[in-house]
């Protein structure tokens, strides 16, 4: 984040040094280190072949496989909502761009069980659309349809907000030299606006592929935990936990934490190199 | 030349709709925006904000004020603002740390704070779950002490401040970094010891950014569910948190029940953003005056 390098001054408290480092160690090591040790510990509690079985399992498998597709269709579709946002939010003046901002950022103050809740209400077998659904045979809740819209609507802000800032501080005299100069727009965007951005938009690209990967209370709404068919791998470590499988749940969980881990290690890693071409305003 | 011909008016009477721009794409983008934003956000909510008023006025009325989910409500609101307020001097204590000392293993500290938003909720939940069931490692010690934490209210809150801590440490971060430190010398100077500088002085500089994590903690908090689901034991009146009112009355295919839960909750939180929108402006108004 913002507060890495060195620190600004030393304090005129020596004594308290020492003291607020071990409170604050402490606090992190209690609060948020232990439960990733825990993941890990318990995964690997009745043993490593025990582990390894449960990640071979049919259903995890097909959970995997399921969070994999979910992602790559929510995550894109952002994507080029977030560069279209950003790109008509942060280079042209409109009317209303107050109100536009404030609906882009909206599903982030919204439960991600209102954000299934929503799809239920349109295209559940009650919901507006549902006769219409059922008439035609087209499955959207309880399938994976309905997975990815869930998805996609919780992960909806993370590549804008990333760009927009960005992009208003960097203005648009780079792109409007190259128009003048004779570039099309296309080239121009391609030349000019994409590789300065590049670096915000993989961040932002990142944080949503791990929210999307990782969701669990939107989807869990609209997928109805169907074993090795709806069951995403969030939905999976649920399922087994219920069944009291707590290695299996772990197993599945500890994937999960990689990728939390991963995402973490790349981001922070974004942040030490680019941290003049990320925004600053970041909070998720 | 015939001014007259061309009217002024018009151009003097209103602000253009769009500003004229030598750059391409604004039909484009502005159309891929409104028609996304319109089918992933606006038609869902049109949906939540109409369904629950086929129960009638006093059917939304009827439905919220029910024990069980007015419990709900209290219990998600009344322990979000706790943790969120718990979060303030772990957070204020973590933040410091962080921007005023030296120390080894600060930048892994530094980046382990966003383990919270980078641990999937349903890990978390289940971890969390582990540590603090009367077998778990620090449950194991809270219940020789006779205190119960998985699967009561004691839980949920433990999960609600792990889950809003990164929150408030990085809304202070910035803004300690920033802080002058010739204001404090200036307050020492003058005589301020220790306490005085920090509440008189550094305090009242971080008041807006403090309130901005808090509140973020506190929203955030209140719609919480899979970090909270598996700690909390889910009793109706005890333990049951609002979120999981909407997946109960869903799977009960009661959809204007769910909306009517899922509008307030939404309402709610929305109003609290705002509201605290307008404490921000003010506390940052009187921290520069």
């Amino acid at each position: 984040m913002t507060a890495v390098g060195t620190p600004a001054r030393e304090t005129r408290l020596p004594g308290a040094a020492p003291l607020l480092v071990l409170a604050s160690a402490l606090v992190m090591a209690a609060l948020v280190l232990l439960p990733l040790l825990v993941v890990f510990g318990d995964a690997f509690a009745k043993g490593v072949p025990k582990y390894l079985a449960a990640i071979a399992d049919p259903d995890a498998v097909s959970a995997v496989k399921l969070t994999l597709l979910v992602a790559a269709i929510a995550v894109p579709l952002n994507a080029v909502f977030g560069v279209a946002a950003a790109w008509c939010i942060a280079k042209f003046d409109f009317r209303g761009k107050g109100a536009l901002l404030t609906l882009i950022d909206l599903p982030f103050s919204m439960s991600p069980v209102v954000s299934g809740l929503v799809w239920v209400l349109l295209f559940g077998a009650q919901g507006w659309f549902g006769d219409w659904l059922i008439e035609h045979d087209v499955k959207i809740i309880f399938a994976t349809t309905g997975l990815v819209l869930a998805t996609i609507l919780v992960t909806f802000p993370f590549v804008a907000r990333e760009l927009i800032p960005l992009m208003q501080d960097q203005g648009s005299d780079e792109e409007a030299a190259a128009l003048t100069l004779g570039a099309s727009g296309f080239t121009t965007f391609v030349r000019i606006t994409l590789p300065n951005i590049r670096w915000a938009l993989l961040y932002g690209v990142l944080l949503c592929n791990a929210r999307a990967m990782g969701e669990f209370g939107a989807v869990s709404v609209v997928s109805g935990h169907i074993r090795g068919l709806t069951t995403t791998l969030p939905l999976h470590v649920e399922v087994l936990y219920n069944d009291y499988d707590f290695v299996g749940a772990f197993a599945a969980a500890s994937l999960l934490a990689s990728l939390g881990l991963v995402t973490l290690v790349l981001k922070t890693g974004l942040e030490w190199r680019h941290s003049g071409e990320l925004s600053a305003n970041r909070r998720h | 030349m015939t001014a007259a011909a061309i009217p002024a008016a018009p151009v003097r009477a209103r602000r253009p709709w769009v500003v004229h721009s030598i750059l391409p794409g604004f039909g484009l983008s502005l159309g891929i925006t409104l028609a996304y934003l319109g089918a992933i956000v606006v038609l869902p909510l049109i949906a939540l904000a109409l369904r629950p008023w086929e129960l009638g006025l006093s059917g939304v009325w009827h439905e919220l004020a029910s024990p069980r989910v007015a419990k709900a409500f209290r219990l998600s609101f009344g322990l979000s603002a706790l943790a969120a307020l718990v979060n303030a001097p772990l957070g204020l204590l973590i933040a410091w740390t962080l921007t005023r000392y030296r120390f080894v293993g600060r930048r892994v500290l530094d980046a382990l704070v966003d383990l919270p938003f980078a641990l999937p909720t349903a890990v978390a939940g289940i971890a969390l779950t582990a540590i603090y069931a009367p077998t778990g490692p620090l449950g194991r010690v809270a219940a020789q002490f006779g205190i119960k934490t998985a699967y009561s209210p004691l839980g949920i809150f433990i999960a609600l401040v792990f889950i809003g801590l990164p929150f408030v440490v990085r809304a202070l971060q910035p803004v300690l970094q920033d802080l002058d430190a010739e204001v404090e010398e200036a307050a020492t100077t003058l005589g301020a010891n220790a306490f005085q500088r920090a509440f008189r002085v550094i305090l009242p500089a971080l008041a807006p950014a403090l309130v901005s994590g808090v509140s973020l903690a506190f929203a955030r908090a209140v719609g919480e569910y899979g970090s909270v689901v598996f700690i909390a034991g889910n009793l109706p009146g005890k333990t049951e948190i609002a979120p999981l009112l909407i997946v109960i009355k869903l799977e009960q295919y009661d959809y204007a029940g769910a909306a009517a839960v899922g509008l307030a909750m939404v309402a709610v939180s929305f109003g609290s953003l705002v509201a605290i929108n307008a404490l921000q402006l003010r506390l940052a108004k009187r921290g520069r005056a």
